[in-house]
């Protein structure tokens, strides 16, 4: 379960400061950001836009365009269903209805306790034991409803 | 008259010398290697459907309409992005490709609203021209799927609208605003299904980081992003070329017209300033034109407290003809003069001069160049031998390293910042000397290799700190000067910078910047390449402003960078014709085409051609003219679109000069600043009411066209032809090409210029003569114009204007994007929206030492007179100096300005002030005593009320 610090611009600066002189510096500062606070904020972008000599419209694009990105900060856990044709076809579908019926949230939402935040995820390279997900850094295959009852049983406890 | 289309040719031209010919549809083609098969179908005549391309950005490939068929090759490859290949057989119309751009246009329309009846892009839409083009008969998929209809529209751009129901995210928008204007204020937000169209972080358009320079609302395809101003009135039906009257870019216009009312000015491709960009000014600040401030009758009183009173034409050219012949019978031929306007044409400004020099027979004429660039004029003729630019804008595109001085161009003179902004993002290197840091020192992908933030009022310690390195490490081009440059004058001035008090660790003293950044800096100036050095009002507008044009010329000699593209030394002048005033004799020593007014052939050819005797004494400069003034002999005047007390230095003695004179006679669209003491006001016409020429910045001469009739009745040749007769003297003209007829039979650099050659050619840039017949775009190739290139000793004197305890910071002055010069035009159109009054930009460091906290009221305070105007706290200036604006009447930054001017030309000095900051409560008593001066004089008792307010 990842700790994340509570977004503070100082931090922001030293975090983004690590990767101004690497070439190509968007998106492991990026990813270094969302490491450090689970989420991109949105006052991190023009810092970011402005380390990297470009314009925030463009850090904002990169954030958004990639779904790893968050706009927000996560629940405790992070559950991640995989939505890809593969999982479809092995029953995926069945998995992400009963998923949302037992959160009781939508995709990218996080349940009002703050435990689990429930995003859909475009292959994670496990099709061959699909229908898959990740649960925090964990991969899970195989998944039937049983399972993942389980497996959110488990979070809710911890 | 028509609407003017200009053909797209949907990817941009390819500049290979190299060329290929490829078969199009059985037409065969030859086109320059690299060239798009879009763009070589088009030059045949072949459209082939396209959305997503523009010729003004790179091909993107996304919309997948432009598809063709090449013979031997698999697919159906997009034209935008495949080159053309020698003997390649390009079909573009097949069964094939006809059922592929079907299908790509019902999924657009199936997201797409079916308004176009009602929608303001009816007309001029392209995703209906291409519905239209493939032959859409039906939607298959219906509209009831996801859809984005219900996206909701922007309107915060006071000028432009963006709904994203109607986009089709073709990113042209995006596109455009990285590639044309550089801004990168667009981006394309999310992906897949919802991807949109996101200003800044998917901002309102207004929070964004854009400039509103309209890019992208051209670019786009589509009502998405749309002019207000044709939601509002509907689209053109006809439209003339003309150019812009607010920078001295030049950028050429179609005013897109319906009848006598402007729907929008849209950029002209084949202007040769601009090709194709705009920036807020040009492209929307036209609402000034009709603004209702605008005085549409003359009007006269007898003194200055009294309230304007309309009277008819004929009497008020009756009283200016009366006042100014009683004034001269009284007092002498030489105690009236005028001056003439940098915002009017040429033939104006010429008529302007002729009638100070026949009509009033002295030679007290002016311009407002005596503000801004007359050190240029003097600085370049003095080295080079011509009063102007030595390059066109293009050669930008050809400079290796770019040496910006005094001059922030992405505010002042946006649309050729944009072309500069292009170049150093392929890769060319810059240096900015500024006291402050503009945009330009680091915006998006743009980053100044250095820059070197020198105390105001230092400009030639700094270049002379350069020239020094250049010399003394052996840098300077020996095998240009031997060829081009006079040897002893070399020999001379090489002696003079090496010396040790011109070195860079001498002048780290005075300017601040240590001595290896300095070094650094000529060093890349003389050894990067081909230099091109830009400078503005910061270099001119000090009391070395002329030193330090001369500083710069030598600098470029000394390196070899004259005579080729992709180098040059290039004032950036204000405003639109600056260049044009100049040329045209406006100043009190000079003929028409720089010539001394005592050089007897010269002034023989003028009183020959214009059948007078005329005074071989040069006649009054403007500040000259105020002193003249005080002591009685200098009475009448007659100042022709030109804001003197808000615009010229230290207004209270600008005042007492007007309040000494018994007869000013102000032409101006408005009541302004000036007019307060006026005693005559005659109603000028806009840029859209006459015909003409504007010279810009490049020595550029554009067209301007009338496009509706003067508001006033007037234009203003004919109100300047009109005072003339009502003196006395007929003048004739029927039409301004008549005036450009006998200015270019009397200006040698001119004499190949008529109104049909710039009808055929679009514009010229002067020398425009028989050696030269459509014009000089780069001068002095393989020899200057003098001759050999002059190398003149610039000695580094410190300003009078000093800081001590009293005053101990420096205010330096400058420009906003969104007004332009006085702001009597910019201020009454929504530009008002970015900047609703002038600020004071001070240093964090200096805020805190006095208390300030960001938006506080202060009290700027100078030798001169005190003024009070809001703060901005900012790291951009350095700490010591404050910076702020001059566009607001109600600030008058010009009331703290020193008189301090130009040894050379009285430029004054309004770039270094000393004074100082502390906080306010209110407005200075010079403000309020203004202000109210200024409601008292500007009461009009109309011959009929104006109709009650609605």
């Amino acid at each position: 379960m990842p700790e994340f610090e509570v977004w503070n611009e100082q931090r922001g600066n030293e975090v983004i400061a690590a990767f101004v002189q690497e070439e190509g510096a968007a998106l492991p500062m990026l990813h270094a950001l969302q490491q450090t606070f689970g989420y991109i904020p949105r006052a991190a972008v023009p810092m970011v836009a402005s380390a990297l000599n470009v314009s925030r419209a463009e850090v904002h694009g990169i954030v958004s365009f990639y779904h790893d990105f968050r706009e927000a900060p996560p629940g405790t856990h992070v559950l991640k269903l995989c939505r890809a044709e593969a999982c479809q076809s092995m029953g995926g579908d069945a998995i992400a209805t009963a998923a949302i019926a037992e959160l009781q949230i939508g995709w990218s939402e996080t349940t009002p306790d703050g435990r689990i935040t429930l995003e859909p995820v475009f292959c994670l390279g496990l099709c061959a034991c699909a229908p898959a997900a990740m649960l925090d850094d964990k991969v899970v295959g195989a998944l039937d409803t049983a399972r993942l009852s389980a497996l959110l049983e488990n979070v809710r406890q911890a | 008259m028509s609407l003017i289309s200009e053909i797209d040719y949907g990817t941009p031209a390819s500049h290979a010398d190299k060329t290929v010919t490829v078969t199009i549809d059985g037409f065969a083609v030859t086109v320059p290697e690299g060239t798009s098969i879009m763009r070589a179908a088009m030059e045949a005549g072949i459209q082939v459907p396209k959305l997503c391309a523009t010729d003004s950005i790179e091909a993107f490939g996304s919309c997948r309409l432009c598809l063709v068929e090449i013979e031997g090759r698999a697919g159906t490859p997009a034209s935008c992005t495949t080159p053309v290949g020698n003997g390649m057989v390009v079909k573009t119309q097949t069964g094939k490709l006809k059922k592929l751009r079907r299908d790509v246009m019902e999924l657009y329309i199936s997201d797409h609203p079916l308004d176009c009846l009602t929608c303001a892009a009816n007309g001029d839409c392209e995703l209906q021209d291409m519905a239209g083009a493939v032959g859409l008969r039906e939607v298959r998929y219906g509209q009831e799927g996801a859809n984005h209809f219900d996206a909701v529209k922007d309107q915060s751009n006071p000028y432009f609208t963006f709904d994203p129901a109607k986009c089709i995210v073709c990113s042209r928008c995006v596109r455009a605003c990285e590639e044309v204007q550089g801004t990168f204020a667009l981006t394309i937000d999310g992906r897949g299904f919802a991807s949109h169209v996101a200003a800044g972080m998917d901002e309102p358009f207004l929070a964004s980081e854009c400039v509103s320079c309209g890019a992208c609302v051209q670019a786009c395809p589509t009502a998405t992003l749309i002019e207000k101003s044709v939601i509002e009135i509907g689209q053109p039906e006809h439209s003339v070329v003309t150019t812009c009257a607010y920078c001295g870019v030049g950028c050429s216009f179609k005013a897109e017209m319906r009848g006598e009312e402007v729907v929008r000015m849209v950029p002209y491709k084949d202007g040769k300033a601009n090709h194709g960009h705009s920036c807020v000014k040009g492209r929307f600040a036209w609402g000034y034109t009709n603004h209702r401030d605008r005085i549409l009758k003359p009007m006269i009183r007898e003194r200055i407290s009294d309230p304007w009173r309309e009277v008819s034409w004929d009497e008020a050219l009756g009283r200016v003809a009366s006042e100014f012949k009683r004034i001269q019978a009284q007092r002498g031929r030489n105690s009236i003069g005028a001056i003439t306007s940098s915002r009017c044409t040429n033939e104006e400004t010429y008529l302007v001069q002729k009638l100070v020099r026949a009509v009033f027979g002295n030679n007290n004429t002016d311009t407002c160049a005596r503000v801004c660039h007359s050190p240029t004029g003097y600085g370049l003729s003095k080295t080079f031998g011509t009063s102007a630019g030595t390059q066109d804008f293009d050669s930008v595109s050809e400079a290796d390293v770019i040496l910006v001085i005094g001059a922030n161009p992405t505010d002042a003179h946006p649309v050729f910042a944009s072309r500069m902004k292009k170049r150093l993002r392929e890769g060319a290197k810059l240096i900015v000397i500024d006291p402050r840091r503009t945009d330009l020192v680091r915006s998006a992908h743009i980053e100044a290799a250095y820059h070197l933030p020198l105390l105001p009022g230092t400009n030639v310690a700094m270049m002379n700190a350069l020239a020094h390195t250049i010399v003394t490490e052996g840098l300077v081009d020996e095998k240009f000067v031997r060829e081009q440059c006079d040897g002893e004058a070399f020999a001379d001035w090489a002696a003079f910078v090496s010396r040790p008090e011109n070195s860079p660790e001498a002048a780290a003293h005075f300017t601040g910047v240590p001595a290896e950044t300095i070094r650094a800096a000529a060093r890349l100036y003389a050894t990067g390449g081909n230099a091109a050095i830009y400078y503005g009002l910061g270099v001119t507008e000090h009391s070395q402003g002329t030193t330090t044009v001369m500083a710069i010329a030598n600098l470029a000699m000394a390196t070899g960078n004259i005579g080729r593209e992709g180098v040059g030394v290039n004032p950036l002048r204000g405003q639109n014709n600056v260049q044009g005033a100049c040329d045209m004799g406006s100043f009190p020593h000079e003929l028409p085409g720089y010539r001394h007014i005592s050089d007897d052939i010269v002034r023989g050819l003028f009183e020959k051609d214009w059948g007078v005797h005329l005074d071989a004494e040069p006649g009054l400069r403007i500040p000259n003219m105020f002193d003249a003034a005080m002591d009685g002999s200098f009475q009448g005047l007659y100042v022709q679109g030109e804001d003197i007390v808000q615009s010229d230095p230290d207004s209270k003695h600008v005042i007492a000069g007007l309040k000494a004179m018994e007869c000013i006679v102000v032409q101006d669209l408005f009541l302004n600043e000036t007019s307060n003491y006026a005693h005559v006001f005659l109603p000028g016409s806009t840029f859209l009411e006459k015909d003409g020429t504007f010279t810009n910045a490049e020595r550029r001469i554009n067209r301007v066209r009338k496009v509706m009739s003067p508001k006033a009745g007037m234009a203003d040749w004919e109100i300047t032809q009109a005072i003339a007769k009502a003196m006395g003297v007929n003048m004739h003209y029927t039409h301004p090409s008549e005036i450009m007829a006998e200015i270019a039979r009397l200006t040698p650099s001119f004499s190949g210029v008529t109104y049909d050659k710039l009808d055929a050619l679009g514009s010229v840039q002067w020398p425009c003569n028989d050696t030269a017949p459509e014009g000089t775009p780069t001068m002095h190739i393989g020899q200057f114009v003098r001759g050999k290139g002059n190398f003149l000793i610039t000695e580094f004197v410190a300003t009078d204007e000093r800081t001590g305890p009293r005053f101990p910071l420096l205010l330096t002055t400058g420009r906003i994007l969104s007004q332009y010069n006085v702001g009597a035009q910019t201020r009454r159109t929504d530009n008002a929206t970015w900047h609703a009054e002038d600020l004071l930009e001070i240093h964090p460091h200096d805020a805190e030492e006095r208390g300030l906290h960001n938006g506080a009221l202060v009290r700027l305070e100078s030798r001169s007179g005190a003024t009070s105007l809001r703060a901005r706290i900012t790291d951009r200036v350095a700490p010591g100096v404050v910076y702020t604006t001059f566009h607001h009447p109600d600030t008058q930054a010009n009331v703290v300005t020193s008189d301090y001017s130009d040894w050379a030309t009285n430029c004054p000095e309004y770039k270094v002030t000393a004074v100082q900051v502390a906080p306010s409560n209110g407005p200075t008593a010079w403000q309020d005593e203004y202000q109210s001066h200024s409601r008292e004089s500007r009461r009009i008792d109309r011959a009929v009320p104006l109709p009650a307010a609605e």
